[in-house]
């Protein structure tokens, strides 16, 4: 009797799981959004339609299971660079989703394109399971064994080189899996593994030359498609690819909202793109600040004109605009945070003259951290806090951003920001202007209730907001506005044409005077929401503006049902852009997600032989419960872990990989664990660990997040250990007490539990968005207990 | 009798002279019904009760379709941006006709194009201006849109690749400017070569999206007034019609 591929099933599974992480991080270069949600239910479809592919063909396969094993390990090997490459092909465009009614098409051509390695893998691993399934507990093992260090191992990679390169590495893996195998099961001829060793060898060297095609639409690629644009530095981290853009035919002149009665053009500057958005300016400076003076002439520089010689923390510092505006203004010091270290070594480093030297003036410093975290474990106040534009225009004013979390504008986020405040001290937010009013009242509304969290009786005496034509400038102050800071504020906006929005004791005859707009809709909605009737307001503007909180940060979300099909209405009549595109991709993803797991995991089944076995009704609602309800946790907590691991990547690799080690550690000891109810048991573990996180985590990420990137993964693993432990129970007992039965619906119990996987891991996000991390959590353990219920009626 | 002569005469037209853009022109025409229903919808917002006659007629006579790619021909007389390679669109024909109303051209004046692109929105501003000056960044696009537009007989149009930034110093000052590339702010040296009393249009958003048009106007002692303007009716409050 041969063992079973050991190494090789670990090699597979290591690369399938790196591979799913890779593609969040190809995407975001591709696209915008990160698309996280439509690869790990594509992923998932993958996994879901070998099963039953396997469930079908397991007796015909089963005898030349070596050969069909190595078979799908070349496939994969195969698959995974050159999907990739032919989803690039396919004319995707988000933009046009609305314009265009052949887009859905192309994003359905894309998600069965993306699963097509998936199929090949879980292919793979399901068929040395079936081959070996006395051996499950240790082939498991290394499958996950596999799964996890691929997932965390792909991150460490992604630091030292190009996202495409490890693309080439994981082709080299997957060749070396299947050539492992060939050794393992000792497989004829022999010359086979010499063959998958030389091809791993050429996928290695050869294969780097895969080329990484950005959407035309994206910042980057239209810049480089003006004469005279070359990209004279580019670098990469799991954080993102930075390319720096010069071009002296047609230089950048990067002045965002700059004020129409500005005479100067900005100096000298380079483009400074991440994932192809932006640009951010990298601005030359040698010490003169005569050339700077466009700095005055933007929204942000407010808060300027109101102090006098702050001291300022700058958060989201990229290379360097608002660090140079702080001194510019004179400011006393100035502290900046900025996540990515490429981007500051870029500044310190390659563009050191070009910057001159500006990281390293007296009296700034750089900190290398999250944002939040920096603000949570400093002891430092400021007497100015400028969280940093850094976004760019176009995707953001495209909806482009509606669906990723965004801790940076919660809350709790600007009560964090305030208590750090020196007394009199000033928050600045600036944001795109977007009209009808989108993000400037929403940033407003959380501006108020993050006063009114901290105890503030009268938030109106403490708020400020001007707009440009392109830019809305936010204030909120540890402190009343003084009369003198008032006065003040009104000189910096007439002299620049700037619109008041809001100071307290403003009056309505001083809004809309520069950039006029049919009705002065800031100074009203400001004053809304500054109202009793605040909720009536929110409620019944069509835009959703509730504020953002660390349990619904998605900031960028403005999408409202009962909005939808009048603005839809108006798509084609100029109100294109009212809609938020990326809602309706993600409804359009669930659909396909839907449709696609309907058609190729299910159906089969029910046209084949298995349809005279269909499952009764509780085992269908358990294997279909289990399945929502592990999507929802996973999900949710990847996002919430956003938060805690300081980007979404992180998020998705640790919390993937926790709990597939620790799903599998808990179908380990449902294996060997002989209570009757061990199910309930879990189940009851589950929804209590949940709740005491859903009421610990808050606090417990605030007094961790300064900890260092090493051990906030480590902490993040060891709380999701016991949660995953408990879930990773009712799945192999629910498919024991089949086996115990007939075992003749088994094929059906993987397939609805993996049609429940796939629209699970959209759904999730759809009711994150709606409900909040916390409302998907607890939704998530009440179908746990709808589960236990099932299980009780499995032997009747 | 009469219908007798019309069919007759219908029947003439069409064996004895069949027009080549014979679809293209009925299609032209349900397009700009489309445009003026749009423009009479957003009324309350741009500020232009009915659109100027002559947007209405150059509308009307510029041939959309021989500005989009070939394969898209089919699609050019719907009110929709297109694709037009280069990460580049032809702007929506509304969003086009609203910002040649707003500029509000007439005939002899001179007016700048900053972004070129198919050559679509110049070609309506030269049946009704005197001149048409207008630059593009990219360079294959600017090229191709120069030639198009000449092979298309506009003869006073005039187009340049390179920075728009400084404008077209020699053309100053200018009655108008419509800067349709993407700016993260307005140029200075475009300011300066408007003439007191002319008139800018700068839509902001991104390809396919236009979300809103802004209007500067240069008063007669040189000050700046702007308007933002929502090109669709839609108030942002439920209740209030």
């Amino acid at each position: 009797m041969p063992r079973p591929p050991f190494i090789a099933i670990g090699l597979l599974s290591a690369s399938v799981l790196a591979y799913e992480v890779l593609l969040t991080r190809l995407f975001s270069i591709v696209l915008w959004h990160h698309f996280a949600y439509m690869i790990i239910s594509a992923a998932m479809l993958g996994y879901g339609a070998s099963g039953t592919a396997l469930a079908l063909l397991k007796e015909k396969i089963i005898p030349h299971f070596g050969a069909v094993y190595v078979a799908a390990a070349a496939a994969l090997a195969l698959l995974m660079p050159s999907a990739f490459l032919l989803a690039q092909q396919v004319p995707f465009n988000p933009l046009e989703l609305l314009w265009d009614n052949t887009q859905p098409a192309k994003l359905l051509a894309v998600y069965l394109l993306m699963m097509l390695p998936f199929f090949c893998g879980g292919f793979g691993i399901g068929l040395v399971f079936a081959r070996f399934g006395k051996q499950a507990a240790r082939i498991y093992a290394c499958d996950i064994l596999g799964a996890g260090l691929g997932s965390l191992g792909v991150i460490g990679v992604l630091f030292l080189v190009q996202p495409q390169q490890v693309l080439s590495a994981l082709t080299a893996l997957a060749l070396l899996a299947a050539a492992i195998a060939v050794v393992e099961l000792k497989l004829r001829p022999k010359w086979l593994m010499e063959l998958f060793v030389a091809l791993a060898v050429l996928a290695a060297v050869a294969l780097p030359d895969i080329k990484v095609h950005p959407s035309a639409y994206k910042d980057l690629s239209q810049a480089l498609n003006i004469a005279g644009a070359r990209v004279i530095e580019e670098c990469s981290s799991p954080l993102g690819q930075i390319a720096v853009v010069e071009n002296t035919r047609v230089p950048l002149r990067h002045a965002p909202g700059m004020s129409l009665n500005a005479t100067s053009e900005p100096p000298p500057q380079l483009g400074v793109f991440v994932d192809g958005d932006g640009p951010s300016a990298l601005t030359k400076f040698d010490g003169n600040f005569a050339p700077l003076s466009y700095l005055g002439q933007l929204t942000s520089a407010l808060p300027y004109h109101l102090l006098m010689r702050p001291s300022v923390l700058v958060l989201g510092a990229g290379p360097g605009s608002d660090v140079l505006q702080a001194l510019y203004h004179g400011s006393a010091a100035v502290d900046a945070v900025e996540l990515d270290s490429n981007m500051t070594g870029l500044v310190r480093q390659r563009f050191r003259d070009y910057s001159g030297k500006l990281f390293e003036q007296p009296g700034v410093q750089v900190y290398e951290a999250e944002a939040r975290g920096f603000v949570n474990s400093s002891d430092q106040r400021y007497d100015l806090i400028q969280v940093a534009l850094l976004d760019s225009f176009g995707t953001a004013s495209a909806g482009l951003y509606g669906l990723s979390e965004n801790y940076l504008y919660t809350v709790e986020a600007l009560q964090a920001y305030l208590d750090r405040l020196a007394p009199g001290g000033m928050l600045a937010v600036t944001r795109w202007l977007t009209l009808p009013p989108r993000d400037a009242l929403k940033l407003f509304a959380t501006a108020v209730a993050a006063l009114e969290n901290n105890g503030v009786p009268n938030p109106s005496s403490r708020l400020a907001m001007i707009r440009g034509w392109k830019t809305v400038t936010l204030l909120v102050k540890n402190g009343d506005f003084t009369a003198s800071e008032i006065a003040a504020l009104k000189k910096f906006s007439h002299a620049r044409s700037f619109d008041l929005a809001y100071y307290p004791g403003m009056k309505a005859d001083e809004a809309n005077r520069y950039n006029l707009l049919a009705q002065p809709y800031f100074f009203d909605g400001a004053t809304a929401l500054l109202g009793p009737q605040r909720q009536d307001f929110i409620d019944r503007y069509k835009f959703y503006i509730e504020p953002a909180t660390d349990d619904r940060p998605h900031f960028f979300r403005f999408f409202k049902w009962n909005a939808a099909a009048e603005i839809f209405s108006l798509r084609e009549q100029g109100g294109m852009s009212l809609f938020d595109w990326s809602y309706p991709l993600l409804v359009a993803t669930l659909v396909q997600a839907l449709a696609a797991s309907a058609l190729l995991i299910l159906a089969p089944l029910a046209l084949s032989r298995c349809r005279r076995t269909l499952p009764s009704a509780p085992v269908a609602l358990y294997f279909l419960a289990i399945g929502f309800a592990f999507m929802f946790m996973e999900i949710a907590f990847i996002q919430k872990f956003v938060l805690f691991l300081a980007h979404p990547l992180y998020a998705v690799a640790v919390v993937l990989c926790a709990f597939l080690v620790f799903a599998a550690a808990g179908s380990w000891l449902a294996g060997n664990w002989q209570a009757a109810n061990k199910v309930t048991i879990a189940v009851t573990a589950m929804g209590a660990i949940s709740l005491a996180y859903l009421a610990a985590l808050p606090y417990l990420f605030q007094a961790l997040i300064h900890l260092p990137d090493a051990a906030r993964i480590i902490i993040s693993v060891m709380l999701i250990a016991p949660l995953a432990t408990c879930m990773g129970v009712p799945f192999p007992t629910g498919m024991a007490r089949l086996a115990g039965a007939s075992g003749d619906s088994i094929p059906w119990a993987w397939a609805i539990n993996g049609f429940a996987s796939v629209v699970g891991a959209v759904l999730a996000t759809l009711l994150a968005i709606h409900l909040g991390f916390a409302a998907v959590i607890l939704l998530a353990v009440l179908i746990y207990a709808v589960a236990c219920v099932a299980l009780t009626g499995f032997a009747r | 009798m009469k219908r007798r002569f019309a069919l007759g005469a219908l029947l003439f037209f069409c064996f004895v002279f069949p027009s080549q853009g014979g679809g293209f022109d009925t299609a032209r025409h349900k397009m700009v019904e489309e445009v003026l229903d749009d423009a009479n919808a957003t009324a309350s917002y741009s500020g232009i009760s009915a659109l100027d006659p002559g947007v209405i007629a150059a509308m009307e006579k510029v041939e959309r379709h021989r500005f989009v790619p070939g394969a898209l021909a089919a699609f050019a007389y719907l009110n929709r941006p297109l694709p037009i390679g280069h990460g580049q669109t032809i702007s929506q024909p509304f969003i086009v006709a609203l910002m040649t109303d707003l500029i509000k051209v007439k005939a002899g004046d001179r007016v700048l194009e900053i972004g070129t692109g198919s050559g679509y929105q110049a070609a309506v501003l030269a049946e009704i201006a005197g001149s048409v000056y207008s630059i593009e960044i990219i360079e294959p696009l600017g090229t191709q849109a120069g030639e198009r537009l000449r092979s298309l007989g506009y003869r006073n149009v005039q187009t340049r690749v390179g920075d728009g930034y400084y404008g077209w110093p020699e053309a100053a000052p200018l009655d108008a400017i419509i800067v349709t590339a993407a700016a993260s702010h307005v140029p200075p040296p475009l300011i300066r070569q408007l003439k007191p009393g002319g008139r800018m249009v700068i839509p902001l958003g991104t390809q396919f999206m236009t979300q809103y048009l802004m209007l500067v106007e240069k008063q007669q002692d040189g000050s700046l007034t702007s308007r933002q303007i929502l090109p669709v009716r839609f108030v942002p409050l439920t209740g209030e019609h």
